[in-house]
């Protein structure tokens, strides 16, 4: 797979976290459940997402 | 639980019986019987059934004078319509039963997913029907008491029980007295709490799953067709769950699921009950009246016994397992039990088949509970999320749904996989070469022939052999061996042509779908068992199915 280029990026880290807010502290972990699954059904490899989801729950 | 003012047997719609207790005789001799069957739910009647099927007696005893009250069980599965037509009592079923085929799924009052199960113009029966427990007990009833092999006795408690030679005497108190009976075999049908387990100190393990449904049945002229509906986070139970079905006789079921924490005592109490069933029919948009029936509660466990056996004592039904309801299984695989231990046992008692025969209930249908507990588990997860990260998951998955229609994949209850017996001692290796069709321990699939019936309605009452294709030479002694073991043996032959006789049936194939159906080639095998399930396949070899049959009725010495 291939990363995104990063200011590309830079721009999706900016619409998270406006996404984020708009969807309110309350609904804040319903939005980002819902964007992981969505974009888990993109991918073909379920290894990928299992591989983001250790790394992102690290260092928590 | 009905309304005030009416009795536990008060129903809006059905008429119960009332059983007398038997006459005896006080000083009659010790009796005897083959099986005696604790228990007269459809568990035990269809094992009866069964056992009669085959000429063997038994006797029924029932602690109470009357069916099940209240309404239990409505789906009944395909595979419970095919063991009921085996058993020739499939008619009254389908007469009063409504089948169905779809189930739809909303959240917060949108369409999220509408699902078929599998069906087609192949299958001779629904993939799912609906009926009050109390019709599938009247049904089961009328046929049994028709039957000379069955004896009931009603008012009749089964007490206490022991094992002796080669059998066990079972106390039973009726308001005569109380007696001791001697049985060959015993069958505990004598359902969830059953004492026969309590008596031989076994105990159901498992867990106890999230969630407790409020279930209650309600008399009303609703016009919805005959579907599943499942409600998840409705306006009437924000956060939960409600599950809406039709029954025969203008009766609907609800369970609407009760909240963590929430007091079920109070949950229980008429007015509440009656309240709340008012909105979710105004979530449903039914504004006419409605009448309540019955209620109860209902919380999801899944235990089982370790082994369904206990001696010569064999549990069957809610007395081994207790499954949750989301998976329909609790009535469908209690009537499996019931099938597949009254066939062994038949040829067990009539000396056809070796007591190894027996050693294959517990892991066929254990089995099949620990699979429905698998199945279910995911179910009751997604109904009842256990945890808060399940939970938010579950509502990610059902908010996506709106949007995205993957996502309601996730609200499918996946309730009709028939289980497989690959891993039975009774179920032979694959042969490797067959590409496609019923491996080994899997249930054939349904093949409509060209006269209109279906292949189901030409295997026998015992061991069916399909052979495609024109018999080779060999095969009256081969039918003739195959009889030697199973005196109902029956061979089916399948695309050849040639006389119909008791042991030997054709069928023809012109455009080879059933052949397709079975990636069969000419020459090709099945070994079909008394339950419909594939015991074997081969490719021109009479001697595999033969050796296969000696073994699974442990009769060595024909082998």
């Amino acid at each position: 797979m291939t990363a995104m280029r990063f200011d590309d990026l830079e721009g999706v880290y900016e619409l998270l976290g406006e996404s984020i807010d708009r969807a309110g502290e309350e609904k804040a972990a319903l939005f980002l459940a819902k964007l992981a699954l969505l974009l888990a059904n993109e991918l073909e490899d379920p290894q990928t997402v299992r591989t983001a989801i250790e790394t992102a729950l690290r260092d928590l | 639980m009905r309304p005030r003012g009416r009795g536990e047997l008060d129903s809006l719609y059905f008429e119960y019986p009332r059983f007398a207790a038997p006459h005896r005789h006080s000083n009659a001799a010790l009796e005897r019987v083959p099986v005696a069957i604790v228990g007269a739910g459809p568990v035990g009647l269809v094992a009866a059934l069964t056992l009669a099927r085959s000429g063997v007696r038994s006797v029924v005893f029932e602690k109470k004078t009357t069916f099940n009250d209240g309404s239990r069980a409505i789906c009944i599965a395909r595979q419970s319509y095919h063991i009921l037509d085996r058993l020739g009592v499939a008619e009254p079923f389908i007469r009063k039963s409504l089948g169905w085929t779809t189930g739809r799924s909303f959240y917060r009052g949108r369409l999220i997913l509408e699902f078929e199960m599998p069906h087609g113009k192949d299958e001779k029966f629904f993939p799912m029907y609906n009926l009050q427990q109390q019709y599938i007990e009247r049904f089961l009833w009328e046929a049994a008491s028709a039957r000379p092999e069955i004896e009931f006795r009603w008012a009749s408690e089964a007490q206490d029980l022991r094992d002796i030679d080669n059998g066990v005497a079972l106390r039973v108190a009726d308001p005569g007295g109380a007696y001791e009976i001697l049985a060959d075999y015993v069958l505990a049908a004598d359902g969830a709490r059953s004492a026969l387990r309590e008596m031989r100190g076994l105990r159901l393990n498992g867990e106890n799953l999230e969630g407790r449904y409020v279930i209650a049945d309600l008399r009303m002229k609703h016009d919805y067709p005959t579907i599943r509906r499942a409600l998840f986070d409705p306006p009437c139970n924000p956060g939960g769950t409600v599950l809406i079905h039709r029954q025969p006789d203008d009766i609907w079921r609800v369970d609407y699921q009760l909240k963590p924490g929430e007091d079920e005592q109070e949950a229980l109490k008429e007015n509440n009950v009656r309240a709340k069933v008012a909105s979710i029919l105004s979530d449903i948009a039914h504004d006419g009246e409605w009448e309540l029936e019955w209620w109860s509660v209902y919380s999801a466990n899944t235990l089982a016994l370790d082994d369904y056996r206990s001696g010569r004592i064999f549990f069957i039904g809610d007395s081994a397992h207790i499954v949750p309801i989301f998976g329909v299984r609790g009535l469908n695989n209690g009537i499996a039990d019931g099938e597949n231990i009254g066939w062994k046992l038949a040829r067990v008692i009539k000396g056809q088949a070796g007591p190894g025969l027996l050693d294959s209930y517990t892991p066929e249908r254990r089995g099949a509970t620990l699979d429905v507990f698998a199945k279910a588990s995911k179910s009751a997860r997604f109904m009842t999320p256990p945890s808060y990260g399940l939970k938010l998951m579950r509502d990610a998955a059902l908010s996506l749904a709106l949007s995205a229609p993957f996502a309601g994949a996730f609200a499918n209850p996946r309730q009709m996989t028939p289980y497989d017996y690959r891993d039975s001692p009774l179920t032979e290796r694959d042969d490797p070469s067959f590409e496609g069709g019923p491996a080994p321990g899997s249930v054939p699939p349904g093949v409509r022939l060209d006269d209109g019936t279906y292949l189901c309605d030409l295997l026998g009452e015992g061991f069916t052999v399909l052979h495609f294709g024109a018999p080779p030479s060999g095969i009256e002694s081969f039918t003739r061996k195959m009889r030697d073991l199973d005196p109902v043996f029956r061979l089916v032959v399948i695309g050849a042509e040639g006389e119909d006789s008791g042991a030997i049936r054709f069928a023809g194939d012109p455009k080879g779908e059933c052949a397709a159906r079975f990636a069969a080639t000419p020459g090709a095998l099945y070994l079909i068992r008394p339950d419909m399930y594939v015991a074997g396949r081969w490719r021109d070899d009479l001697a595999g199915p033969a050796a296969a049959l000696a073994r699974i009725l442990d009769r060595k010495e024909a082998a």
